[in-house]
């Protein structure tokens, strides 16, 4: 469903993203895990058709981002990493607005709207104007939008960064239960997600893939059963450089 | 065309749902009557004719009230990171850029059409020539979404309303300062004919004017399209060379 392949981008001399190559399947939900600055979000950015890649291509069920964006961006639900979203909306405007623009009409808009609201839990606020939300609220919203036109892809820029731990563990089973149908990419910081969420997870340094596993290989190859263990053997730390 | 038009519906809602929208309507109202009724000398003067009380003085206003309508439209999009959103939906980014444009110039259509009253009063103390009023309300239209297309390209650049308004400000200050009457007599002296005559071809008035005065020529038609076109281009190339 996505298939990745040599993607590389560089901002001027810098490399952010080098060669990087994988794939998700449909039902497979595979964790991105990284230092801040690894290229995670440059990855997804590029994997959704937002940036352009300086080479290398990206497929999603088959259509090429870079040769047909619009077709391509149709099978796209994504979540970016602020979770932007328009202030000046209702979260029912907006989300009204959302499906539209992916094509939804009449009856269909309104049962795609409703069903959002519900899978995200957002009943309690859905008349309320988007810049008196919380955060938890704002980033469920942001979640609702990209969940609108049933992607068979979703692409989730750390989907429960600012969440309490109850959120967290609401958006997790939400990640696992979607993953059954859909091919999931989301990143994250928080490497127990791995294990509560992931069918498969790589860790990302420098803009190359270090480790590609099932969690439980990852937990092996740790030796010492911590997956923090392993992410700091094989991530370079920003005060590396200081060090040396 | 629906991906603009769900765009449009989106921009204008929220034109309306704040105050900025109505705020500078009854601005603009209230300045164009000021200066119709005190420079204009519009009841001493007893002509039966808008050109010279009304229209004359409506460049002045809009050169700052115009970017102040406009000074949002892209403006915003960066600096909440909405882009990202509208960046992934599958439309074309020209379906926004015209989307926006027109929500934009229907504030400004709504605003010039409700000086209507000066038309009426026009009509119950003299018998004006309706038809060249007509011609310069069509001048005022092309003028206001001339001055709006600058700010969408200056917009493009920068995510600050602020930098966004006093810069297209300036441009259409100058526009319309440039080649002004008692200015342009000044600097004329010490230029030849045919440079004058090149700068006074360039600036708002000479196809400003031609239009309230109720004359149809195609330069006007040309000078006021191109600008708006050249704007409008400019903002596509902008925003796509932001995101490579």
């Amino acid at each position: 469903m996505i298939e990745v392949e040599n993607l590389t981008k560089q901002f001027g001399t810098k490399t952010a993203v080098d060669h990087l190559s994988f794939s998700v399947k449909k039902g497979e939900v595979l964790g991105f895990l990284g230092p801040n600055g690894a290229g995670k979000s440059t990855t997804m950015r590029m994997v959704t058709g937002f940036l352009p890649p300086t080479s290398g291509t990206v497929r999603i069920c088959g259509v090429s981002v870079i040769d047909s964006p619009k077709a391509a961006k149709r099978h796209i639900g994504y979540l970016p990493e602020s979770a932007p979203l328009y202030n000046d909306m209702t979260v029912t405007g907006f989300l009204k607005f959302g499906a539209e623009i992916r094509g939804l009409t009449g009856a269909a808009k309104r049962e795609a709207v409703d069903k959002a609201i519900e899978t995200c839990f957002l009943q309690s606020v859905a008349k309320q104007s988007i810049d008196t939300l919380s955060k938890g609220y704002r980033h469920r919203t942001c979640l609702a939008q990209s969940l609108l036109h049933d992607p068979e892809v979703l692409i989730l820029d750390e989907p429960t960064d600012g969440l309490d731990p109850n959120q967290k563990h609401e958006v997790r089973q939400l990640i696992r239960r979607l993953g059954e149908t859909k091919a999931i990419l989301f990143s994250t910081h928080i490497l127990e997600e791995v294990e509560a969420a992931c069918t498969r997870a790589v860790i990302v340094d420098r803009g190359r893939i270090v480790v590609d596993g099932t969690p439980q290989e990852l937990i092996d190859k740790s030796g010492t059963g911590s997956l923090t263990d392993l992410f700091r053997q094989v991530t370079t730390r920003d005060t590396a450089g200081a060090a040396a | 065309m629906k991906d603009v038009w769900t765009i449009y519906k989106r921009e204008l809602g929220s034109y309306f749902s704040q105050p900025i929208a109505y705020a500078i309507i009854i601005i603009f109202l209230l300045l164009s009557m000021v200066f119709t009724f005190t420079l204009g000398n519009f009841i001493e003067t007893g002509d039966a004719s808008l050109t010279y009380s009304f229209f004359l003085y409506l460049p002045f206003v809009l050169t700052v009230l115009v970017p102040a309508v406009g000074m949002r439209l892209m403006s915003e999009e960066l600096r909440s990171g909405t882009i990202e959103l509208v960046g992934t939906y599958p439309i074309s980014l020209w379906s926004v850029i015209i989307g926006k444009f027109k929500a934009a110039a229907t504030v400004w259509l709504i605003a010039i059409a409700l000086t209507f009253p000066i038309w009426i009063t026009v009509n119950y103390l003299g018998e004006p020539d309706n038809l060249s009023i007509l011609s310069g309300y069509i001048g005022t239209v092309l003028l206001a979404s001339t001055f709006l297309a600058i700010t969408l390209f200056v917009s493009a650049l920068t995510r600050d309303q602020v930098i966004c308004l006093i810069v297209s400000s300036a441009i259409c200050i100058g526009l319309v300062f440039a080649t002004f009457d008692p200015f342009v007599r000044q600097y004329s002296k010490a230029l030849p004919t045919g440079v004058k005559d090149a700068i006074t071809s360039l600036g708002v008035w000479d196809h400003y004017l031609s239009l309230a005065r109720g004359a149809f020529r195609l330069q006007d038609f040309v000078w006021f399209i191109s600008i708006i076109v050249a704007s409008l281009f400019g903002t596509s190339a902008i925003l796509s060379a932001k995101r490579s």
